[in-house]
């Protein structure tokens, strides 16, 4: 509370609140949820998932062919050997930056999106600007996050599903060939996963 | 692939400073609820995406993405009126029954349901 006119008022629940305590009343007594649960899902993905997952896969998938073999044939099992896994069932493809080809994801159908490496998606790639425009003009989209991309180079659209998920790897920068996976997971954005970034030169 | 029609023409809306992926707890409620009723079998994820774009996909949803949790909620009350769990009337009256619990519980008291005057 900020406000210092608020210690002698009641309290009041703004509407979304009330209507979301209603929902969790009804369903935990119908005993279709169980209210810690419910605290535990939040708290995962406040504070347990993140970028920060993403950016290991890339960093092993840079430092080991193996690694990186593997992710690009079965990207959901590469990703679970780092103890990452999604909970909605969904699958992994991981999308490859090459010199010719700069891969793009997007979600034109509501908000998918890699939760177990990426977190939750943030407000702009949920926006309609994004989900319209990443497919129909993914230059120009890629322009405004900073990023121009020479003319030759193409860009590969993918538009995500609830069933099948993309993380894009990131080329790898130059001058990294000392770094270790720590310091390579460092230049790793959330952004240049989801293809709208690339990574970042070393210090 | 067809995206959806609208937003083609504006610009992206600005990346939040805040990392917090909920501008609200409201919003984290009501996500982890969708969550946790998929993990309990409720519905497919599929099913899922398909009530929450439909909701997405209505007219005056907001170039921002400031309302899409709002979105969310009524994607869910779709959902568990489908599966014949609650009304919305139900969900209205028992809204309506926390906010008058609310004002009935004095500051610094945890707000109980019981709290509603017209129930207790």
């Amino acid at each position: 509370m900020t406000n210092s006119h608020d210690h002698d008022h009641d309290n009041e629940l703004d509407p979304m609140t009330a209507r979301v305590r209603a929902l969790e009343t009804i369903l935990s007594e119908k005993g279709l949820i169980d209210p810690a649960a419910i605290d535990a899902i939040v708290d995962t993905y406040q504070n347990r998932v993140g970028p920060q997952n993403g950016a290991r896969v890339v960093a092993r998938a840079w430092s080991d062919t193996e690694f990186a073999d593997w992710l690009a044939r079965d990207a959901t099992a590469a990703i679970a050997s780092l103890g990452f896994t999604g909970r909605q069932g969904e699958h992994m493809h991981a999308v490859f930056n090459t010199p010719q080809t700069h891969n793009l994801v997007v979600c034109t159908l509501c908000s998918c999106y890699p939760w177990s490496v990426l977190g939750l998606p943030p407000v702009w790639y949920k926006s309609p600007p994004y989900r319209s425009r990443a497919v129909m003009d993914p230059r120009g989209v890629l322009e405004e996050f900073g990023v121009r991309l020479d003319k030759d180079v193409n860009i590969r659209v993918w538009d995500s599903t609830a069933e099948l998920r993309y993380l894009v790897v990131p080329m790898r920068p130059a001058g990294t060939d000392g770094l270790d996976e720590d310091a390579l997971a460092a230049l790793v954005s959330r952004d240049s996963m989801i293809g709208t970034g690339l990574a970042e030169a070393p210090e | 692939m067809s995206g959806p029609d609208r937003g083609a023409d504006r610009p992206l809306p600005p990346e939040i400073a805040d990392p917090s992926p909920f501008a609200e707890p409201w919003q984290a409620q009501a996500f982890a609820l969708v969550v946790g009723l998929h993990e309990r079998g409720l519905f497919e994820w599929g099913e899922w995406a398909q009530a929450l774009s439909a909701e997405l996909k209505r007219p005056g949803v907001a170039d921002d993405g400031s309302d899409y949790y709002a979105c969310w909620l009524r994607a869910l009350e779709t959902l568990i009126g489908e599966k014949q769990i609650a009304e919305g009337a139900d969900i209205d009256a028992l809204a309506e029954s926390w906010s008058r619990a609310a004002h009935a519980t004095p500051h610094g008291k945890p707000i109980l349901l019981e709290n509603d005057p017209l129930t207790s």
